[in-house]
């Protein structure tokens, strides 16, 4: 905690919020597109609502980045909207965890338990960050996410103890999903620093209880934890899964076709 | 034993905080504003409104979201922007707050009666614990009969901050207001 000023700069400050960011902001967009198509009426709004939850803590997170950049370069014209819609896919840094594709419901489901137990246990960290506006982010993304842990553990049990179908098709997903879990507990130079300035989450302390949550639940849901120790990573450099750019795509396509729209 | 109601604290230190505020106007003229997603609530009784200070034609409002992704948010600027300029203040800035978050703990008591007057039940009439989480044995008295014999049929309702039960008693399906 010693030199913190000295070590760490006001771009690695928007560097790390604009990082959580694209996390929330693709898996956000990645749920959103279950809507009209999940498997009934009351899981449709639900997974609309878990959707728009992280499209809230990107716009926090964004708009953080858009503050600290604008006083950083005396601008007053980069915002939100700056970081989600006129970058492109090499400037996302999310972890690719959150942007495989949706898959089937089994997919989104195992991705979705994994994602929420990582959050929160991150965002219980995040909230004794020494930066005052990522903790009282955090503090607030905190509440939602316990909401999304149980939402998430009963479609796991309800999909993995289910039908043989459903259960092959949630040990399907789990094992294809797996590889992209290593990379939520690793640091690089930027987060290190940021860590050591306590600032930044150490997300490896996270995995043992991270472990010990999923398997519990997967184990209770008669799944099996899987053994592969393949591991793919890349997200927090640039380099991402064939998935994201279509999800960009998507997404800005109405923002930079007519720049400036409102309604 | 003689149970006498009392309000929570959270709840009497935020109408102290109005009492005590130099402009009871502007606090007054809000109530007239309501939640555009909940409109029988008001900004103040759902909690949301936090702090309003004026310099001469220019006031600055404090509200704090109630979920991160409240797509409300803009509505309710504009809302209050246009309340305000009634009163002659021309420029109205509003300040989202995030920290302390947002706790149903700060809906009013007579929020809670108007939102369970409306349909939707709010928080505190969760059978038992209403701060422990909803589980499928979960039961809440039904805003339109009062039966308490009700089952959790989504815990995500209409809007992120609602979970959907059904009444047996009565078959009508409800909301209610999520304790967070």
């Amino acid at each position: 905690m010693t030199s913190s000023t000295e070590t760490v700069s006001t771009q690695d400050i928007i560097d790390y919020a604009t990082r959580l960011g694209d996390d929330a902001i693709v898996i956000g967009h990645r749920l959103s597109e279950w809507v009209s198509r999940a498997p009934f009426i009351e899981e449709d709004v639900a997974i609309g609502n878990v959707s728009l939850d992280f499209l809230g803590h990107a716009r926090m997170y964004y708009t953080y980045a858009a503050d600290v950049s604008n006083k950083q370069n005396g601008t007053d014209d980069v915002t939100e909207d700056t970081f989600a819609y006129l970058r492109d896919e090499r400037q996302f840094q999310n972890h690719l965890l959150h942007e495989l594709h949706k898959g089937d419901f089994a997919y989104t489901t195992a991705r979705q338990l994994l994602v929420d137990v990582f959050n929160k246990y991150f965002l219980g960290q995040l909230e004794k960050s020494s930066d005052e506006t990522l903790a009282a982010i955090a503090m607030k993304a905190s509440k939602e996410s316990k909401y999304h842990c149980r939402r998430s553990k009963d479609w796991t049990l309800r999909l993995g103890d289910g039908t043989s179908e459903s259960h092959e098709r949630m040990q399907v997903a789990l094992n294809d999903i797996w590889g992209y879990t290593h990379e939520l507990f690793e640091l690089d130079e930027l987060e290190q620093r940021l860590v050591d300035a306590g600032i930044a989450v150490d997300c490896t302390l996270l995995k043992d209880s991270w472990l010990k949550e999923v398997t519990a639940i997967i184990e209770e849901a008669t799944l099996t934890v899987p053994d592969q120790d393949w591991a793919v990573r890349g997200g927090r450099q640039g380099y991402h899964t064939e998935h994201l750019g279509h999800l960009l795509t998507e997404m800005q396509f109405v923002h930079r076709s007519f720049p400036g729209a409102k309604w | 034993m003689q149970v006498i109601p009392t309000k929570n604290s959270t709840q009497f230190e935020r109408e102290q905080f109005r009492r005590n505020s130099e402009f009871p106007e502007l606090w007054d003229c809000l109530d007239q504003v309501k939640d555009p997603e909940i409109p029988a609530l008001s900004l103040w009784d759902i909690g949301i409104l936090k702090d309003i200070e004026r310099q001469g034609d220019q006031a600055t409002v404090t509200i704090t979201p109630t979920y991160s992704g409240c797509p409300a948010m803009d509505a309710i600027s504009e809302d209050v922007t246009i309340a305000f300029k009634a009163l002659g203040i021309e420029k109205t800035v509003i300040i989202t707050e995030l920290s302390p978050p947002w706790t149903t703990d700060w809906m009013t008591d007579k929020g809670r009666n108007q939102l369970r007057d409306y349909g939707i039940a709010p928080p505190n009439d969760v059978v038992g614990d209403h701060e422990q989480p909803l589980n499928s044995e979960s039961q809440v008295l039904c805003p339109q009969c009062g039966s308490a014999d009700t089952k959790l049929l989504s815990e995500f309702g209409s809007t992120a901050c609602k979970a959907l039960f059904q009444c047996n008693s009565c078959h009508e399906s409800f909301d209610l207001f999520k304790h967070i």
